[in-house]
């Protein structure tokens, strides 16, 4: 069984985002940068199915790619997942990573995963930069795969998957399909390990290729940034700096004022 | 400019974000239409040319069998919009009819600007302003982002549509409710809730006595239940309880749209936060920056005391 998995580096979400000069980005200097959280359970889920078969002689030896696609940098977030069980890494270099929308990178992703027979392809939900949550969905259309979305249970037996999704207020819904499927997963479908020292060894000697995205078919470009820019604040509540005590104190004598819960 | 709406229909019941998208098609200047899968026997309040396929057939949630239904339409009405809500059926069926339709695609709308639209970007702490290039558009518009004071209204020109049968490759097998035992929060006074920043599930018990000392309820965002600190019936939030106690302790707590949606009501809000532009200062009636971990136990004792 062939599996790929895709995940995003973004940056660290407790960063000091400063507006660079373009507008339409941030500065990047000495950010910190992870696994999109969502792509986190992604990872961990493909890892789960192939440990799951490893021990079934009737499937075919299962491999798990991650793909990633950015400027170099991403690399981390692939060894991360190449740590973490997956087999081989595929970075997509690509230096116009800023401006993509979801239908290029999609098609991106689709035009590398045309032609290599993937059963599974995980995804996380969203990424938190851009939370726009398409990105999956496009590449099972493209491929014309089905697509299960906001999974936060799967189970897969020979190659039926009984999925269950969230919907809305916590309700869930139950689906039975059949690879070739994207699943796209939402936070709490597993629990993503952390990579041990030996793995992260293990991990510096498995593939890494680089292609260029350059080479590859992109769609065009369908929705353009104009401007990033920090919201304004509304509430404009009150803000206690300072030493812990003299900030305990004055909540308290706050909440006595504002609040009838404290006598 | 025309806009088609695209409704939502759970457990026999038409969605009040199906609302909040016709008044958001008003502010953008659109005409409208609006397609459901529903009721026919009990269609949304609503003015305007319904196009209606039935729930008892097709299903509430199915997206392959959805996706052709409101494809079938929109090539029929050939809008500029086509609007859906940033909700799980919505982010679910819009890009597999952005796909088809050729259309650029805006997520979770929150404002519209002189006909650019404005998003959240990294989890809420920036936005981002977008324009579509493309000659139909589809959006998803972030619920509760609108004031919406008009009361729904109106009989909607009612048009069946679907009618065959339409082939699927996944099967719905049924909901699964919330589980409903445990933690009542909704009645609390006081609610002193924990967030990813309190650092580690030994920290519950700091969060725990904060609560004591006030005399209120725990609470949790969710990747704090997803880890299993504590339980999911202390959830606060979109996928969790929706709560309006007289205060709200949030504890390193970022302030997700979907935190906010379950507290934003509180009477009083305090945060506790190491990051001073983290979005829960949008809500935050005090925000003191400080680390929980040495704030939480200071403050217990000083309540303690008094
Ligand atoms: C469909 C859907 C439904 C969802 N439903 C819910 C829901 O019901 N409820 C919910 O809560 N979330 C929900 N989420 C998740 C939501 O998007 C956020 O991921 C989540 O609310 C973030 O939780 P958090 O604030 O605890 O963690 P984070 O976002 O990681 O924030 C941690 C915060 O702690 C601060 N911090 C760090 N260290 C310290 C310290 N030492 N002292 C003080 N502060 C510190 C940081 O500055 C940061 O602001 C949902 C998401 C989706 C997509
Ligand atoms: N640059 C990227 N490289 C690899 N995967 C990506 C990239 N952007 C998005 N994805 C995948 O698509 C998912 C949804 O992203 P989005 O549509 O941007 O919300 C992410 O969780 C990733 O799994």
């Amino acid at each position: 069984m062939e599996i790929l998995v895709c995940v995003k580096q973004v940056p660290d979400m407790e960063s000091k985002f400063n507006i660079d000069t373009s507008g339409t980005w941030y500065d990047e200097t000495d950010l910190a940068y992870r696994m999109n959280e969502y792509d986190e359970f992604a990872v961990e889920q493909a890892v789960l199915v192939k440990e799951k078969l490893r021990g079934d002689t009737s499937v075919a030896d299962t491999s798990v790619t991650v793909l990633s696609i950015g400027p170099e940098r991403v690399k981390d977030v692939i060894k991360k997942a190449l740590s973490m069980g997956c087999d081989r890494g595929v970075h997509i270099k690509d230096e116009q990573y800023q401006a993509r929308d979801p239908m290029e990178n999609a098609s991106i992703i689709a035009s590398f995963a045309k032609d290599k027979g993937f059963d599974l392809i995980f995804t996380g939900l969203q990424s938190q930069d851009r939370g726009s949550a398409q990105t999956g969905i496009i590449v099972a259309r493209v491929l014309e795969m089905r697509c299960v979305t906001t999974v936060v249970g799967f189970e897969l037996e020979n190659d039926v998957i009984t999925a269950k999704r969230e919907l809305d207020g916590g309700l869930k819904a139950g689906f039975r399909t059949r690879t070739p499927a994207v699943i796209t997963c939402q936070m709490g479908l597993n629990k993503p390990r952390y990579p041990t020292l030996p793995n992260i060894i293990k991990a510096k000697k498995k593939e890494l290729t680089t292609i260029e995205a350059d080479t590859m078919a992109t769609a065009e470009r369908m929705v353009e940034t104009d401007a990033l820019f920090h919201p304004e604040k509304k509430g404009a509540g009150l803000v206690l700096e300072g030493e812990i005590n003299d900030q305990a104190d004055k909540l308290i004598s706050i909440l006595r004022e504002k609040t009838g819960v404290i006598k | 400019m025309k806009a088609l709406i695209v409704g939502e229909y759970r457990n026999g019941e038409t969605l009040e974000c199906t609302y909040e998208l016709i008044a958001f098609a008003k502010k953008l200047g659109a005409e409208t239409a609006m397609f459901m899968v529903g009721g026919q026997d009990d269609p949304p309040k609503y003015d305007g040319k319904l196009y209606m396929a039935d729930s008892a057939k097709y299903g509430e949630v199915n997206p392959d069998v959805h996706t052709k239904l409101l494809l079938d339409v929109a090539h029929q009405e050939n809008p500029d919009y086509v609007i859906l809500s940033h909700s799980s059926y919505g982010w679910d069926l819009a890009p597999r009819i952005s796909f088809d339709l050729k259309a650029g695609q805006v997520s979770e709308v929150v404002d519209i600007d002189d006909g650019s639209f404005v998003l959240p970007a990294f989890n809420g702490k920036l936005h981002r302003k977008v324009t579509s290039k493309t000659g139909i558009t589809v959006v998803t518009v972030q619920s509760g982002s609108l004031n919406m004071t008009e009361q729904p209204s109106g009989t909607p020109e009612m048009t069946l549509v679907g009618g065959e049968d339409i082939e699927t490759g996944m099967e719905f097998t049924g909901y699964e409710e919330v589980e409903s035992a445990g933690a009542d929060l909704t009645k609390a006074d006081v609610i002193v809730s924990a967030g990813r920043g309190i650092g580690k599930q030994d920290n519950i018990s700091v969060i725990q006595e904060l609560a004591d000392a006030i005399g209120g309820e725990l609470a949790a965002t969710r990747p704090v239940v997803d880890a299993g600190w504590t339980d999911h019936s202390r959830q606060v939030g979109t996928s969790g309880q929706t709560v309006s106690p007289k205060l709200y302790v949030a504890c390193g707590i970022s302030g997700a749209i979907q935190h906010l949606a379950g507290m934003k009501k509180s009477e009083f809000i305090v945060a506790i936060n190491t990051d001073i532009d983290a979005p829960i200062g949008e809500v935050a009636d005090v925000f003191v920056v400080a680390d929980i971990k040495q704030f939480a136990p200071a403050l217990s004792a000083k309540l303690k005391r008094a």
